[in-house]
Parts: C-alpha cells; structure tokens; sequence
C-alpha cells in the first residue's frame, strides 16, 4: 500500500470569530512526494497546516495523519512528524548548536548531528545564540530541528522566506533527500517557484478553499498554453483589438502600460497586434510571446489584486 | 546517504518519557541559572534583603522572641521561592509562547504534558540551587533552623511552587508577553511587601492581616516561618496553597492560548 495517503484531510473547516478561515478544504499528501499548499497571504494556508499539526482544533472536517487523529492520537504521532513554524518557535536565548541538540533528545535514534549540521550549513552560525541569527540562518535551524527524528511526514510553512538563494538550494536538496526517501513532505509557500521546481503536486488554495490542484505540468496545461505580451504607454481602448483578434482570446491591461493577450497565439496573432498598434501609431517598447507560468496560472485564478 | 522507509522506521521513535522530561528539565533550569537578569533576581535579590533586613534595623520587627535572621530567613526562602515559580516563569513562558516555542517543542515527542513537566521540575531545580545558597548566608548570619522543620519546609515549598507556577502559567497564557512582565513584577513586589511573605500577616495593618492570611503568598511564608521556627506546618496553609493551586490550575488549563 504504497500509494495510501500519509496525510488526509477531508471538509476541513476552522473559523476565528465566526468568520471561516478555512472553508471546507481537502487535501492529500503521499509518502515519497512534495505536496505543495499555494495561496496568497491569508488564504487559510497556515491554519490548515496548524490543523495537521494538532496545533489547532478544527471546527469541522476530519484530518487523519499517518491513520491517525493529530490531537487525540498526538503521543503516537508525534515521534513520526516533522513541524517547522513558520514564525520559527526556536528559543531565542540559546545558542543555535544547543537548541538542534535539544530537539534531538526528544527523539530514540535522532539522525547524525554533525552530518545534518553540515548538510545545513549550520557549523558558521553554531555557537551562536538563535538571537543573533539572521532569518534564513533561523529557517535553517528550525528546517534541521523538524527533520532531526527521522519524520514519515514532514510540515513546512514557508520554507525558504528570508533565505539567500544558496540557504535556498541547501534547503531544497535535502526536501529531495527526503522525498527520496519516501517522507510526505507538505510545504506551503507562495513562492512560485518553490512550487514549480519542488512539487510532486500543488494544490492552490485562496479564502480557505481549494481552487486547482494537481502537478504543475497539470495545472499549466488547464491554462491557455500561450501568450503576448506588450509594453506600451498605459490606457489604451482595447476594443478595437479585441475585435481584430476575435473569439478566443482575451485581451487585458495586467498593469499600467502592460498589455497580455491570452490564447492560442500564432504568428497571425502576433501580425494582427503589431497592425492594431501601427494602425494607432502606437510604439510598442517590448513585446515578447511565452508560455503560461504557474504565476500566471496562479494569478488567475486568485486574482491580481492587492489585498 | 540515502535511506529506505524501512531503514528509517528502525530509528524512529521517539525517547523514552523519563529522557525527554529530564531534557526538560535541565533546559529550563539551565535558561534561568544562565540568564544574568533571572539569576539577579532569583538570588542576588534575596540575598541582599536577607542581609539588609537582618544587618540594617531600619524595619521594625516584632520576632516573637526569635532572633532577627531565624525570623526572617523562612521568610525570604519564601520570597525567594515565588521569584522563581512565579515571577521568572510567567515572564520565560510568555515570550516562549509569543515566539512559538511552546508549540513547536509540543509538536516533538515531548508533547504538552512533558513541557509542563519539565517547567515544573525545572523550577524545583533552580529552587534547590536558590535554597543553597540564601541557605548558606543566612548560615553565615547565624542562622539556626529547626532541624525537625526542614523536612517539613521542603513541603511547604512544593506546595507553594505548585500555586505560583499555576498562577505564571495562567497569566502568562492569557496576557501579552509585555504585560506579563509588567504584572509579573509587580505582583511580586505587592505580594513582598503586604502579601505576608517576609513581614507575617499578623504583624501587617488593618484589614490586610486577614487577606494576607488568605493570599499564597501569605500562606507559603507562614509555612516557611512556622515550619522552620517551630517545626509544625500548618494546616490552614497546606489548605490555602492547595486551594490556590486547584483554582489557578482549572483556569490556566481552560484559558491557556497557545497562539
């Protein structure tokens, strides 16, 4: 039974002050894959890995972890879950070799010290107090504290936030490492590209509710495989492209001066905006043609507004 | 290095309870006895009031006919005593609690019963250390207990770390980290100075005699004083500080927030 889920989480539902954070949300995460929770800020991501956790109690829905309730069957769950906060959790006035050190005790057989130390690159910044540390150096302590038991399933609420890119690429090694090893990893960020380079299967989450889900190849192809996009001055009535172009594409101003036109663009469509634009004796500063991004995909189905 | 699922479930697990509640243990214990502002007021304090009080005879005392330092040193043991389950621990668990240390350490195999555990047993720690060492001054001061009390005190302080760690536990769930260590402070100095802690609730005026008699700080110096001078412990404090230590414990479990 390879294949059965180490994380289930069925109409999972939680309100603060009578208002629903989490709003009727499902969720899977297999054994050896990176399942990805992608939303924007305040999309619910964090209480639901907190519901995992048994950090919190869910006003509705059922979470099952390993087979088992994270808060009534907390004592035999948690030798077998990793939990890395994301606010950190470390105890500030210890030195950070102390604190990994001290989590290891929890643990029968924690893994190798010295070995996790270095994979981490934590030996600079060891005798430190966590203090003194700076964000990523703390994100990669409380990385090494979360997978120090040898965890089935591993929580990671944003991962990499404050990271330079080498903590980054040190970090997303060993979350590899440990999907090869056929650990659950469930992750939230909203760093598209942590989604797309990292995740077996991203599920997009906003107001509490699944939106898409599925691996980024999935997701990418449920969008309009292409698109235009042309920078210009701001403002331009779009109308009379739109009737060039015709059905099937859409046409939007994405920000002041930028224009993206999606849909099965060909090289007819490429003519038909270049005509638009000579025809109103608009000079286009930049025009590129390129595939969908998870951004995009993610961007669109959340909206792209500031919030 | 890689390993299988089957080569990890060998390892895993998680240490047996007495290990990771004595892991605890000295990690709370050694967060006080290294903190230079906990260990100022946990020891250096006391012991400068145990000095100053019995040296300097600035403060009217009515002994009953003990001497000066048999009277007041169950009193500051006493001080001493809520400086630590109390006053240290509200304000540590508080900001422990902001930075999500309280829940990421009860996520490991530790879990919440052996955090608390390992808070209350880390108290007891550093008390032995402080009870040592003002012990050893007031020795030096000339000191002289009785010896059938010590077993007895020994309860008293137990009894007493129960209902002031209660108490820090309630208020340091329920309060910001900065109020907790405003209140935390000065509760401590109200309770010193008309709780019945070092001066006994008989000797303080008005109506404040019968509410210090009530108070657990009143009745953990009362029981230090009688149990040291006399070598009885009194029941209406062993009654008081239970009391003390049921209510604030139903409360601090139900209204604890650990967000």
């Amino acid at each position: 039974m390879p294949d059965s889920p180490a994380l289930e989480v069925r109409g999972l539902v939680k309100r603060y002050g009578g208002r629903a954070v989490v709003d009727g949300l499902d969720l899977a995460a297999l054994p050896g894959q990176v399942t990805a929770v992608l939303g924007p800020n305040g999309a619910g991501k964090t209480t639901t890995i907190e519901c995992c956790e048994g950090l919190r109690t869910p006003d509705e829905g059922a979470v099952r972890v390993l087979g088992l309730d994270p808060r009534t069957q907390a004592r035999e769950l948690r030798p077998r879950v990793g939990v890395m906060l994301q606010d950190g959790g470390l105890p500030t006035s210890i030195r950070a070799a102390d604190m990994l050190a001290h989590v290891a005790r929890m643990y029968a057989d924690p893994r190798d010290l010295g070995e996790l130390t270095e994979r981490l690159g934590l030996g600079s910044f060891a005798r430190t107090t966590v203090r003194r540390l700076s964000g990523g150096q703390r994100q990669r302590l409380a990385l090494a504290a979360a997978v120090v038991g040898r965890p089935d399933v591993v929580f990671l609420d944003e991962p990499s936030a404050g990271m330079d890119p080498q903590a980054r690429l040190a970090v997303w090694e060993l979350v590899r490492e440990l999907r090869a090893e056929g650990v659950a990893v469930l992750l939230t960020t909203h760093l598209m590209d942590e989604a797309e380079d990292l995740a077996d299967h991203v599920v997009v989450v906003d107001q509490g509710r699944v939106l898409a889900e599925g691996s980024v190849a999935d997701l990418l192809a449920s969008a309009d495989d292409r698109s235009l996009r042309l920078e210009t001055r701001a403002g331009l009535d779009l109308d009379g492209l739109r009737t060039a172009l015709g059905d099937g594409f859409a046409v939007a101003e994405a920000a002041p001066g930028t224009y993206v036109v999606s849909g099965a663009v060909e090289p007819a469509t490429v003519a038909a905006v270049t005509a638009w634009l000579a025809a109103g004796d608009v000079l286009a500063t930049r025009l590129s043609v390129g595939r969908s991004t998870l951004e995009d995909v993610f961007l669109d189905l959340t909206g792209r507004d500031l919030r | 290095m890689t390993t299988t699922t089957a080569d990890r479930r060998a390892h895993a697990g998680a240490a047996p309870t007495w290990r990771r509640v004595l892991a605890q243990t000295s990690f709370e214990a050694r967060a006080i006895l290294r903190n230079g502002e906990q260990l100022l007021v946990t020891v250096v304090v006391p012991v400068l009031v145990l000095v100053g009080l019995t040296r300097g005879t600035f403060v009217e005392l009515d002994t009953g006919g003990a001497s000066r330092i048999d009277f007041l040193a169950p009193g500051v043991l006493a001080l001493a005593v809520m400086t630590t389950s109390f006053t240290s621990q509200a304000i540590a668990s508080s900001f422990d609690r902001r930075n999500g240390v309280l829940r990421l350490l009860s996520t490991t195999p530790l879990g919440r019963g052996g955090l608390l555990a390992g808070k209350v047993l880390g108290v007891l720690v550093v008390e032995l250390v402080q009870v040592l060492v003002i012990g050893a001054a007031a020795v030096v001061l000339g000191w002289r207990p009785d010896p059938a009390g010590i077993p007895l005190a020994a309860v008293a302080v137990v009894l007493g770390t129960a209902a002031f760690t209660s108490l820090a536990m309630l208020v340091a769930g329920t309060l910001r980290a900065e109020a907790v260590l405003a209140v935390a402070n000065l509760a401590l100095l109200v309770l010193a100075v008309a709780g019945g802690v070092i001066v006994p609730a008989s000797s303080l005026p008005g109506p404040l005699q019968h509410v210090a008699l009530l108070l657990p700080s009143g009745a953990l110096g009362e029981a230090m004083r009688e149990t040291l001078l006399h070598g009885v412990l009194p029941p209406w404090s062993v009654v008081v500080l239970l009391g003390w230590t049921a209510a604030l414990g139903w409360g601090a479990g139900r209204l604890f927030r650990w967000h």
